[in-house]
This record gives structure tokens, sequence and C-alpha cells, in this order.
């Protein structure tokens, strides 16, 4: 099964290029097949229900060939007969690593079409749950990246520290994993007593945890030899197939919904960096990320420091019925860029709810990506671009 | 390859070696339990005696998983001389814990605050029928709700909400 | 012995009952306290507590669940290929153990080219691998048995230069002999804490314990067995006791290769203290060889559990590349060394 690359752009680097170590074959007459590898919908390095069917020649992969869908829930489909508030409770489920993130877009969405904006207490809180989700998130990313080129226990730290986290958004929200906290117009409760001290301290174990992954993975030799120069993206191709968040930005691209897209939240209020680098490969992925969680470790807490005082909901009648209209909203999601397309007839759901989510476009450029690496380099590759298939498939 | 930069794997053993003698974030359920968050989304409870059967609940939740059966009475007038009253008396509330999803969003709904929610999570079964909880044992989880807490410093709350 | 030649075979079946009981006693102590107890403790966790006390007796309840599954065999597998390939890695960890000495008289046969043997014993586990990979009908089984071949076939000599490097110094291939030359012999003139080869032999040991880290198939070096790839390579298709094999073969060559760094390089059972020949000393020598055979196991289990693995290709090209030419300039050091002290 060979790619069909007839339609692809075309692009000045030559994937053979990528193949950096002999190619001499050693005796023409020991020429020996192709061997067609499944790796299935259950295997421990697809992070989920996907399906690589490679080509291999050798341990070196000739064509690789995604195949998704066996984690498809029906959301669209599902949105069309949910009313809002359910709706905010079904699309947690989406990503469900960062889960506040997801309800986000599309609560803002349903806020632009009925006119009515959240008080900046409920911004700012909406603002520290998003960051909150995108650092558990990516302490799992740090640990579980490590289990897949070989270290066992950092992903043990990764799930120890994101559990702090957790607690936190527990605390706040009544769930973990699914805090179906916002509503149309605000947030459904305020904070309790103690827990701007809590996150305080929460945030400082971030920051060790941090330094606790540098120390372990990131400088460690082996690890730089596995990931340095795999997988490189170039940042124009990336940009082309859709690729966005962390995985764009460590191909040098500067570009950061937060901060480039139309102002949602309150980040123009805060001072951060976007964080950058120029190499694109599964290195600069990682090192990305780490900078990242901390960035929105400090985000957290200049946030709590500007936490305004007031209400928590606007007024919204108690039955929602949007008024007609479609709007996009996107915002910059952990794992890269979603996009809720929302078409409302007045009704007190929407008529049609287009997801664009971030894993589907990340996804889209591994058969270009995995061509002429290898197999050991499959598994790093699949594990720093860092999707979820519950964001390829939803 | 390059040559080996020793120092990063040295780093690498330090970091287990120091975590082997560090104290251990375990916590041996069942014989030590964590406590949760008042807000956890544990389990729903049932204070019957606010409930008028207007099945908001039942209609609002997304898997469909509260089953409301009612019937009306007639209760005598509460002075003399007035009108008898109908009253709906609840026959059937149940809750399938196997369908729930714990998204909270009948206990939001319900305008007379007859349903909270209470940190209890230890209610596995091993039948799955097992799990759709009847009006008394949900009266028993309505027990077990926590206390409302104060809210952060700048919190403006007009009603408690859970 | 001490009894007389014609009771020749009831010595012959004492030591084959022992060297059988061993073998899993002692892949099941490393078993619980290292890979249960010390990966936990790095981990953040405690392992398991439940089955006796501090879970000791875990992996008993394990090696019985194992014995009571059903045995499937894929049904395009080399049968007998695919029953034998367990067997074969379990018995060359079972030869090994026949030169390991554990006291004064604690040893099955004292080879006079104990070392050699023991080397080229254990190779015959790559055989039991490769089977395995090939008759498991399974692709993945077949990436993860090629890869160990290429890697415990290029690990292998700078195994066996390392310990080049001891039998230069020791001026003998016994095992007995080399144990009782590092008891006796002096550095510089003091006796004291007698002659351990890891002094001087310092760059073989690491080399060593290198190449015992490749041999035994453990991160860094496991690509045979990349769990996140080929989820136990060319184990992938053995379920229940032949699994259990398996088990006992890999934390049982790691007993028997600690045994030989232990005595090869930090005395074996000896202690420099004791230089009698009673019978006491044989007690002592088996509590001596253990501890040092606990310590030399933890570094191998402490690099396991900290370290990412190595590409093949790399993992080639540090044992060709490096490791070799390290080996050969320390025999040739050694031997210069030796000749002219």
């Amino acid at each position: 099964m060979t790619t069909d690359t007839s339609s692809m752009p075309e692009i000045d680097i030559d994937p053979r290029a990528l193949r950096h170590l002999a190619d001499a074959q050693v005796n023409v007459e020991l020429d020996t097949g192709d061997m067609i590898l499944n790796m299935g919908p259950q295997h421990p390095a697809t992070h989920g229900t996907l399906r690589l069917v490679v080509r291999l020649d050798g341990e070196r992969v000739l064509a690789a060939d995604p195949i998704i869908g066996y984690m498809h829930r029906g959301y669209e489909k599902l949105t069309e007969y949910r009313t809002y508030p359910q709706i905010t409770t079904l699309i947690n489920r989406i990503d469900w690593l960062s889960s506040f993130a997801n309800e986000v877009p599309f609560i803002h969405a349903a806020e632009q079409l009925m006119g009515v904006e959240a008080p900046p207490r409920a911004e700012y809180i909406r603002t520290i749950l998003t960051e909150l989700s995108r650092i558990a998130t990516f302490i799992l990313f740090l640990g579980e990246f490590g289990l897949q080129v070989g270290a066992v226990t950092p992903a043990f730290f990764g799930f120890r520290d994101r559990e702090y986290v957790l607690n936190l958004i527990e605390a706040a929200t009544g769930g973990r994993f699914h805090p179906n906290f916002n509503r149309i117009g605000g947030i459904k409760d305020d904070l309790p007593w103690g827990w701007v001290a809590e996150t305080r301290e929460v945030m400082k174990k971030v920051f060790d945890s941090c330094n606790e992954f540098e120390d372990l993975l990131l400088g460690n030799e082996i690890f730089v030899a596995r990931t340095k120069g795999i997988g490189i993206i170039p940042g124009d191709l990336g940009a082309a197939y859709g690729v966005s968040g962390s995985n764009l930005r460590a191909s040098g691209v500067d570009w950061d919904l937060r901060r480039d897209g139309k102002p949602y939240l309150v980040y123009n209020e805060l001072d951060w960096k976007v964080w950058t680098h120029p190499a694109g490969d599964s290195y600069a992925r990682y090192w990305v990320r780490l900078q990242e969680t901390r960035e929105s470790a400090r985000m957290v807490l200049q946030m709590l420091d500007q936490l305004p005082a007031g209400p928590v909901m606007a007024k919204v009648p108690r039955i929602i019925k949007v008024p007609e209209g479609e709007t996009y909203v996107q915002t910059e999601n952990p794992l890269g860029e979603m996009g809720y397309y929302v078409i409302s007839k007045g009704a007190t759901g929407p008529f049609r709810t287009k997801i664009r989510s971030a894993s589907f476009s990340n996804v889209s450029i591994l058969p270009w990506l995995l061509q002429g690496v290898y197999v050991p380099d499959i598994v790093t590759i699949l594990a720093s671009l860092y999707f979820i298939l519950g964001d390829i498939d939803r | 390859m390059k040559g080996p930069k020793v120092p990063g794997l040295i780093k690498g053993l330090g970091v287990t070696f120091r975590t082997m003698l560090e104290p251990k974030v375990t916590v041996q359920y069942p014989h030590e339990k964590e406590i949760p968050a008042p807000r956890a989304r544990g389990v729903i409870g049932l204070q019957e005696e606010n409930c008028t059967v207007c099945m908001l609940c039942a209609r609002s939740c997304p898997d469909w998983c509260i089953y409301i059966e009612g019937h009306k009475e007639k209760r005598p007038p509460r002075r003399e001389g007035g009108r008898e009253r109908t009253v709906s008396v609840l026959d059937r509330f149940d809750i399938d814990y196997g369908l729930c999803m714990y998204c909270g969003i009948c206990v939001e709904v319900c305008p007379f605050d007859a349903l909270h929610w209470s940190p209890e999570f230890e209610y596995s079964e091993f039948s799955i029928a097992d799990l759709l909880h009847d009006k008394d044992k949900l009266g028993e989880w309505d027990a077990t709700k926590p206390e409302p807490e104060p809210y952060e410093e700048g919190a403006v709350v007009k009603a408690a909400k859970k | 012995m001490m009894l007389a030649a014609d009771y020749w075979w009831i010595w012959t079946i004492v030591k084959v009952v022992v060297v059988l009981a061993i073998v899993p006693t002692g892949a099941l102590v490393i078993g619980f306290v290292f890979l249960f107890k010390v990966m936990s403790y790095m981990q953040s966790r405690l392992g398991p507590m439940e089955a006796g006390p501090q879970g000791t007796l875990q992996l008993l309840a394990d090696g019985l669940k194992f014995l009571q599954k059903e045995d499937i065999t894929p049904k395009q597998a080399d049968k007998w290929v695919f029953a034998l390939a367990p067997v074969m890695v379990l018995a060359s960890t079972f030869l090994v153990f026949v030169v390991l000495p554990a006291g004064p008289d604690l040893i099955v046969e004292d080879i006079q080219t104990g070392a050699f043997y023991a080397l080229a014993v254990s190779s015959l586990s790559v055989i039991g691998i490769l089977m395995a990979g090939w008759a498991s009908a399974n692709k993945f089984a077949l990436l993860g048995g090629l890869r160990a071949a290429a890697q415990l076939i290029a690990y292998e000599l700078p195994l066996l230069l390392a310990v080049l490097g001891v039998v230069i110094m020791a001026g003998t291939m016994s095992m007995q002999e080399i144990v009782s030359i590092q008891n006796t012999g002096e550095i510089f003139g003091w006796g004291g804490i007698g002659n351990p080869f890891i002094i001087t032999q310092i760059v073989g040991f690491v080399i060593f314990m290198i190449a015992a880290q490749a041999e035994l198939t453990q991160p860094p070096f496991d690509m045979p067995v990349a769990e996140s790839e080929l989820v136990t390579g060319y184990m992938v298709e053995y379920t229940g006791f032949r699994f259990l094999f398996f088990f006992i073969g890999e934390f049982g060559t790691a007993f028997a290769f600690a045994g030989l760094a232990a005595t090869l390089w930090l005395g074996g059972w000896a202690v420099p203290w004791i230089t009698t020949d009673a019978w006491w000393v044989n007690l002592v020598g088996v509590a001596v060889l253990f501890i040092k055979i606990m310590a030399i196991s933890f570094l191998i289990f402490w690099v396991r559990f900290t370290y990412p693995r190595f590409r093949e290709d790399q993992l080639q090209a540090i044992a060709w590349k490096y490791l070799i030419p390290i080996a050969l300039v320390n025999v040739l050091a050694t031997g210069a060394f030796k000749v002219w002290m």
C-alpha cells in the first residue's frame, strides 16, 4: 500500500534526505520483500485506537497509512438533539485530558450568538481553569513521552503531578476530568474558600515537576539521541497540512491563537510569552511543551493576583433559546487549534455544530512524516505529535 | 553518535535515587481513604419533601437516566372554607447510576432544591441492575450531603447553588 | 568431596536439585526486590502490598496465576520450535550456575576453563530467543527476535573482552582460583581488602556492566522487548507457564550475570579477613555472595528504571564503535601491566 503522492503540494525537501544512516544494500541478491506491519487499533504506542498500516523494508518505513474512526462517537449529530447545557456536558469528553478547554469555544460561540458577555470574574476563572487543564495535560505528556521512548519512571511522575492539578479542578468544579463548569453567561459557581492559596501551592509543585522532567529526560543523552532530528516538520509544510498548537510552534512558526487570533478570555490582560523552537523535531516539541507548562503556571499565578471581585454569572433567562445566526469560534487548546462552528435556528439547542478538532489535522501529516524513518521512530513521532483519539474521531 | 556527556545521565540517576528515598504518594485504599472535596460529584441525593414531580430533572437529563412516576392527591384545604388542594405525590424516583454521566444538570435545574450532590463514591455493585437507586436509597444519600461552604474572597453570589 | 567416589551419583543429583532450586529462587528474590519494590519506590509508589506482608508473596501469586492459565499456541506457529524456545533460554540460565562458586566447597564443578564456559553457555539463549521470535508467526515477535539476535551477538564481544582482562590479571580461567587470587592478593603490598579486580579492571567492570545490561535486554538496551512498540517482542505470543519460563529466565540470567560480575570483579564469596577453610565459611560465603549480587543487581535495575531505550542502530554503534575498541585497549593495557609488573 503506497501513499499516493500526486495530490500533495510540491515541496523542496526530499523526504529521502531524512534517511540519516547508510542506505547501501549489503548484498543485492538478498533483497528481501517488503513487510506490511499493522500497528492495529490496539497498540500501546498509538495513544488509543489509531490504526497504522506501515510497509517496512527491514526496520525502515517505506509508507504509512493511518486509519482513524475507531472511536467515532457522533458528537456533531448528538449536538443536533441536545440543549446547550447538555452539550456542554458532552463536549467535555472530546479531548478528555484537558476537558475544560473543550467547553470554552462552544460557550463563547453561544454567548456571541446571544449577545451576552460573561462578567470579568467569570472570564478570569475560566482562563485559570483552562490554563490548569493545559498544565494537567502537558504534565501527562511530559511523563508519557518518556514512556514511549522507553523510560518507565517519568510516566508515573507525570500521573503523580497531574493529581495535584486534578484535585484543584475537583475542588472548584466537582469533577476531576469532566468539569462541566461553563454556562452560557458565565460559570456555574464561584470558587470555594481557600482555593487561591491552594492553587499557589500547586503551581510551586508544577515548577518543581518541570525541573524534575528536565533533569530526568531533557538532559538525558539517550533521550536526546532518540528525539533530535526525528520527525522534522518544516514550518510551512506543517501550516499547509493544518498542524497547529505546540507542534507548529516547535517548527519555528510564531503563532498562538491566544495572542494572534480574535481576543478571547483574558489573555490580553496578562504578561506572557509564546515559546517557539527552530528545529521542528521531536525534541523541539517536547521542549516547547515543557516551557509552555511553566508559562501556564506563571499565567495562573498572575491571574490569581489579578482576580477581580464580582458576580460570576450574567443575567440570562432560565430557559435559554439562542437567537438565529451562525458563528465560528476558535481557541488555542492544549492539543492545538480547536474550533466550533455553531448554526442556531432559535431553538434550545443548535441546529448544527461543526467541530474542528486539532488532532484530526495533526494526524494528517503522518503519511508524509513517517516516510523513511525506523520503526522505533514511529513511536517517538506519534508520541511527540500528542494527539488524543477522542479529538481525532469525535 | 557524539561522545557521551556524562552529566545528563548521572542527573537522571540522581532523580530516581532521590525519589526512592522520599515518602511515597500511594494511598492504600481500602485501608486508607482519601477524602474528596466537598463539591465532588459523587452521588445525587433526593429530598423527597421538596419534590413536586415537575419532571424538569428527568427531561433535562442528557442520558434519560431518571425515572419518575407520580400521582395527584387531594389534600384538605389550608384554611376553613377554602378549596381543596391537589398535590403531586412521588411514587417512583429512580436514578440509574449505570447511565448517569454525573453532569449535574438535574441538580441545577430543579426549581425546588430537591436534588443535592454528595461526595460519596463507594457504591460499586456486582450487578449492574443494583445500580438503579430508588427513592429510599436516594433519601439516604441526601443525608450525606455536605454543608454549604464559604466562597473565596471577592465572590458575590446571590444564592448558594451547588 | 568427603564421600567416597562410589557415591558420585548421589552428589550429582544433589547438585542438580540445588541448581534447579536456586535459579527460580534467585529469580524470584530479584524479581520481588527490584522489579516490584525498588522500581515502585523509584516511581514514588509502594508497589504490591496486599499479598503477604509488604507484598512478599506477590510473585508466588503471580506464579500460580501463570500456571493455571490456558496454554495457547498460535495456529500458524511452528509447534515444536515454539515449545522448545523457552526451554532453551531457561537451560542456558541453569548451565551458568554450574561454575558459580558460593563457598570454598560450594561449586557444582570447578571447571578449569570456568569463565570461558560461563560465557559460552550464556550465549545459548540467543538461539532460544530467535526460535521464539520466528516460531511465533507474528510480525511483531519476528521484529523482536531479529533485533535480539543482532543485539545479543554484538554485545557478546565486549562481554568477552572485559572478562579477558580479568583472566589475564588472574592468570587462570577457573572461577574458584580467581576468587582466591582476589582474596589473598595485595594492592601495592597492603593485603587489607585483598585485591578485588574492580580496582585495576574498573574499565573492564564498566564495560561488563553495560554489556550485561544489553545481554539481559534491559533498558536502555531493550529494543527486542521494546514495550511500547512490540509489547514484549519475541515473547508476545507466549502465555501461561511458557511465559513464566521466559520470566524466570530473564531474572535468573540477571542473577547469574550479577553473580559472574561479583565473582570476577568483587571477589565472589570471599571476604579478605577470613582465610580459613572451615565448613562454616561456606555459609558466610553464601551470604557474602548474595549481598554482592544484590548490590550489582541494584546497579543493573537502577539504570533500567531511569533511562529511555536506544534505537537499534544507536545500540549497534555503541557496541561496535565504542565498547569493543575500549575493551581491546583495556586488554592491551592489562597485558602490558601484567608483563611489566
